[in-house]
């Protein structure tokens, strides 16, 4: 594997080894020195064309953690806000011998553009692009799942026979996707739970069930109920009548979480809407996986970027 | 060029023995040991070492292992290595005395990205090193305090290590 662009590439092999490396690198954030020497000398560039925190502090840490040397690079105050375009920018980067770049941006596809286009000979890994796909999220999402399900004998295992629920703006959502691709290959039987009008056309080619009835979906107990931000960014159209209709159909209140199973995970990529995709109680019960997502991550990063950036034939 | 066998399943048994008694001599018992096998044929030697020393002395064969994946210098050079597993006992390695265990001692490369990987997971009192064979050709002032077998060989030579566990059978050849 030289990039890691969409979960659709990874084969079931792939994605278990990956998780089981990840098991690896979280052992490392256990200690006390929570360092490797592992990418001394190489270096990774965080290059992110739109704002997420959460991923590119996650990807910074991941990096350091491997002791690589990390750049980040902002569009904002960057020659990109004075119209210089991504191929400039990654001839840049590839000059200065960026080893890896971790890409985030507005348009889907711009990860694969980068790989393709011969302008940088480095390992791409695709940070999250527009409406397309988030791997690294759906990595630490399975991850998560299978660490709450099998615990300490979770090395090695699939999702085979997980139940997930995935709530809300799929339309939008580069999560939804990664996670159906790559919860698919994993075994898990997925369904997608959204107003009609925030459901893509495609879906019907995915591998998924579909409903448009939240309790009728959690009635059959499911594993895992994954709630999805409501992007008021990308809320251009009238996808729904208010956001109060909303969170009365599509949101898990406290009432809908007390007929979960004590042992159904609640998911949630995050940032929250507390009180419109979820609720409060929801967001802090023991359900929750959320604050074990964001620790996930980083272990799920450490290990993509260790296979892309190890060894020669990368 | 044919393999010529220099361990057979009889002496591998018996120069486990013997480091195992060496272990316990050189440690003045087995309070405070722990045996870390290098993946994958060093833990297998460091399970059949733990179980010598609990039969010597029960209680005293406490095994873990450590993989050194993440701390070779080689790692640009290679294709992508996949990990092992890195079990440390409860308890961990402060204050232990730790003994590492691998099939084949060469460069020393692999030694010296174990005493890395040891250092970040905490301070032993003393790492001793025990190897089935000593092959000679050091890269790095490493040398082990426990050998199975001295083995002179050329660089271009080769030495496998089979166990039962995970090879049909049980030697070691040069060829």
């Amino acid at each position: 594997m030289r990039h890691l662009l969409s979960t659709a590439d990874l084969s079931r092999d792939s994605a278990i080894a990956l998780l089981d490396l990840a098991e690896d690198m979280a052992d490392v954030s256990n200690r006390e020195v929570k360092k490797l020497p592992t990418l001394r000398g190489r270096t990774v560039v965080n290059l992110f064309f739109e704002d997420s925190t959460r991923t590119r502090v996650s990807f910074e840490l991941a990096a350091k953690r491997l002791s690589a040397d990390v750049i980040t690079f902002s569009a904002k105050g960057s020659s990109v806000s004075k119209g210089e375009s991504l191929k400039d920018t990654s001839q840049t980067l590839a000059a200065m011998g960026a080893d890896g770049v971790v890409i985030r941006h507005s348009a889907s596809g711009a990860p694969r553009v980068l790989a393709d286009s011969g302008w940088i000979d480095a390992a791409i890994v695709n940070a999250g692009d527009g409406t397309h796909e988030h791997p690294t999220q759906a990595l630490l999402d399975a991850f998560t799942m299978r660490k709450r399900i099998h615990g300490v004998a979770s090395r090695g295992r699939a999702l085979d026979g997980v139940r997930v629920v995935i709530v809300g703006d799929i339309l939008h959502s580069r999560v939804a996707r990664s996670n159906v691709w790559l919860l698919s290959t994993l075994g898990a039987e997925v369904t997608l739970v959204a107003p009609a009008t925030l459901l893509p056309v495609t879906t019907s080619t995915w591998p998924v069930a579909v409903s448009h009835n939240l309790d009728d979906a959690l009635s059959t107990t499911p594993d895992v109920v994954m709630m999805l931000r409501i992007q008021a960014e990308r809320m251009n159209a009238a996808f729904f009548p208010s956001s109060r209709e909303y969170s009365r159909q599509w949101g898990l209140d406290d009432d809908r979480v007390a007929r979960l199973p004590a042992d159904t995970m609640v998911m949630h990529p995050g940032p929250m809407n507390r009180g419109l995709e979820i609720s409060a109680g929801a967001a802090d019960s023991a359900r929750s996986t959320v604050l074990e997502q964001v620790a996930n991550g980083v272990s799920i990063r450490m290990a993509v970027l260790f296979h892309l950036l190890s060894g020669s034939d990368s | 060029m044919t393999a010529r066998v220099v361990l057979q399943q009889a002496d591998i048994a018996r120069a486990l023995t013997r480091i195992s008694h060496e272990i316990l001599e050189s440690n003045r018992g087995g309070s405070d040991l722990v045996i870390l096998g290098i993946p994958t044929r060093g833990v297998l030697l460091a399970e059949r070492i733990g179980r010598i020393l609990d039969s010597i002395e029960p209680g005293s064969g406490t095994v873990g292992s450590l993989d050194v994946t993440m701390y070779r210098d080689d790692l640009a050079t290679n294709p992508t290595r996949t990990p092992a597993r890195t079990a440390i006992p409860d308890g961990g390695i402060d204050g232990k005395t730790v003994v590492l265990v691998d099939d084949v001692l060469y460069s020393g490369r692999t030694i010296r990205a174990a005493l890395d990987a040891l250092g970040d997971i905490g301070r032993a009192r003393a790492v001793r090193l025990a190897v089935l064979v000593d092959r000679g050709h050091r890269e790095l002032p490493i040398r082990a305090d426990f050998v199975g077998k001295n083995l002179p060989t050329s660089a271009s030579e080769r030495i496998n290590v089979r166990l039962a566990e995970t090879d049909d059978r049980e030697e070691v050849t040069i060829q």
